[in-house]
């Protein structure tokens, strides 16, 4: 809190005396409370401090908790929050007036529904994209080599549900190359559509580039042609209700800088 | 998660209850009639708003309007009728294996009989998603078991209807257990003693005496079991999956309609509520009736 006032304070020195005095005041006080945050940035960006709460989709976990860090490193006394989950349920939990600085969706669609709603603050901005791929056994038993390779009988495929992004993507895929795939199952989020073939209860699943990579060796990637019908663009938002405005710039402030963006394309995602 | 322990919850109460009323008849009859105080009415109208406020805004919130077309949807009747089909398939599955169970628990002597009681009750309080995950790494394709299931026999349990029966029963056993047992330290052990004079097997002497003098307390915890299973959630979704048909069942529906359709998800409710109303005034008749 110190450091951020100083800071602060130091910056306006070196412009003009009479606004310095009187921003350094804005600053001090906008260390109490997040909403003065949004006033005083507009001679800059303010420090941002407290925690940050980060409402983003299943498949961004990995890159994001990484991103988290470095915020936490890059100001000091800040904290970073996340919920992941399925899109969907995110966007309905912020409509419902769950308390979230940031929220990350893995579709337009479900960004669409917050927006709506009238809880977005500005308007989002695509991020990163993400594309599908299938994931298969580890050595690819099954011989997985097409999507149409997921229609073969005796095959057990998992998909997510089309209400959530990857599902709504899986099915213009699918649709694309005007394929009909029964599923054994349509799971809640990606991340427990890749579950079910790490415990090896599935054959395969179609979900995104991102998490076929950060399951490792634990399952096997295996791209599609078809996958470039149906990219998702990922965006991101800061939210209205939000308690930590400055957080929340910072933070997206970070994910679409060339560190952060550098963070998401080593964790498989495309940029914009 | 919201609808699992509702019809569990809801009916916990009066099980017991009733259970003592016919077990020692004096208690019900001790009742003061004194007027209550305030420290204790106060809190106990809170009480009473906190637990039907959430089903009074369900009722109040509900798309009367559009009722008859979410309520006729195809989906709808499936997953109901997925619901009902499973959650008595598990009421049987835990009628068989638990009623022995609990008379084995009831009226026989061993060692560890005490720490086995624990066990087998141990998924009453066990969150039903750590029991879909302990079903799914015991019974998986690639499980412990269901390894050798799928190998000899080519039986996987995941995403399959028995999978949804499995994960219900695995659930709701334990309430029936419990409420047989129960019923059994209630009953007289000295009618079997004297069918086992009279030369009675004590197989006999369970299947003629025992069991028409628990037919009550089994009957209870029948009703119990079957709403658990009814409302169970976690294990279900993560062991059988979420397919509309085959292991989608009405908590899952509402759980997947509330992420785009909540509307649905209300009229979903609805009916579960219905039905878990329609349970507690069966099991009320039916004690009525009893005792």
């Amino acid at each position: 809190m110190i450091r951020t006032s100083r800071r602060a304070r130091r910056r306006m020195l070196a412009g003009v005396g009479v606004a310095a005095v009187l921003v350094t005041a804005g600053a001090c006080s906008s260390d109490s409370g997040g909403s003065d945050d949004a006033s005083a940035s507009g001679g800059g960006p303010a420090k941002p401090s407290g925690t940050v709460t980060v409402f983003a989709a299943a498949s961004l976990q990995e890159s994001f908790t990484a991103l988290g860090k470095k915020f936490e490193k890059e100001y000091p006394g800040t904290k970073v929050t996340f919920n992941f989950g399925g899109s969907d349920s995110l966007a309905a939990g912020i409509t419902e007036g769950a308390p979230a600085d940031v929220f990350a969706s893995a579709s337009p669609k479900t960004m669409k529904t917050v927006t709506d709603a009238g809880d977005a603050a500005g308007t989002p901005s695509t991020f990163v994209r993400n594309r599908l791929e299938i994931a298969a056994l580890p050595g690819n038993p099954d011989r997985i080599a097409s999507l149409k390779d997921l229609t073969r009988p005796g095959l057990k495929v998992v998909l997510c549900a089309k209400t959530v992004p990857c599902g709504a993507a899986a099915q213009t895929a699918l649709e694309a190359s005007g394929l009909k795939l029964t599923p054994v199952s349509y799971e809640q989020d990606v991340k427990s559509a890749l579950t079910k073939v790490e415990l090896k209860e599935a054959d395969a699943a179609i979900v995104y580039r991102t998490d076929v990579k950060a399951a490792g060796d634990k399952v096997e990637g295996v791209e599609f042609p078809e996958s470039a019908e149906a990219v998702n663009d990922c965006p991101i938002v800061s939210l209205k209700h939000a308690g930590n405005t400055a957080g929340a710039k910072a933070f997206i402030a970070l994910v679409k800088s060339a560190a952060g963006q550098k963070v998401m394309t080593t964790s498989g995602f495309l940029s914009p | 998660m919201s609808p699992s322990p509702a019809p569990a919850e809801a009916d916990g109460g009066p099980a017991p209850s009733g259970r003592f009323r016919r077990g020692r008849p004096a208690r019900g009859g001790r009742r003061r009639r004194t007027g209550a105080p305030l420290p204790l009415l106060l809190p106990a109208l809170v009480g009473v708003c906190f637990l039907l406020l959430p089903l009074l805004a369900l009722l109040i919130r509900a798309p009367w309007r559009d009722l008859p077309d979410q309520l006729t949807s195809a989906q709808v009747w499936q997953a109901l009728r997925l619901s009902l089909l499973s959650a008595t398939a598990a009421t049987a599955v835990s009628l068989v294996l638990g009623v022995p169970l609990a008379w084995l628990l009831a009226r026989t002597e061993f060692p560890g009989r005490g720490l086995l009681r624990a066990l087998v009750t141990l998924p009453l309080v066990l969150p039903p998603v750590v029991g879909g995950v302990a079903l799914l790494l015991a019974l998986g394709r690639n499980g412990v078991a269901g390894r050798w299931l799928d190998e000899w026999f080519g039986i996987t349990l995941p995403f399959t209807t028995t999978g949804v029966v499995l994960a219900e029963a695995f659930v709701a056993m334990p309430f029936l257990v419990i409420s047989v047992e129960g019923t059994l330290r209630a009953a007289d052990p000295r009618y079997e003693e004297a069918a086992a004079t009279l030369g009675a097997s004590r197989f006999t002497a369970f299947r003629r005496v025992t069991l028409p003098l628990i037919a009550p307390g089994v009957l209870a915890g029948a009703v119990l079991a079957w709403a658990r299973a009814l409302g169970e959630f976690g294990a279900t979704i993560t062991f059988a999956g979420n397919f509309p048909g085959r292991t989608q069942t009405m908590p899952l529906a509402v759980y997947l309609a509330l992420q785009n359709d909540p509307a649905a998800a209300i009229a979903l409710s609805l009916v579960l509520l219905a039905v878990s109303i329609a349970v507690l005034a069966g099991l009320r008749d039916r004690w009525l009736t009893a005792s």
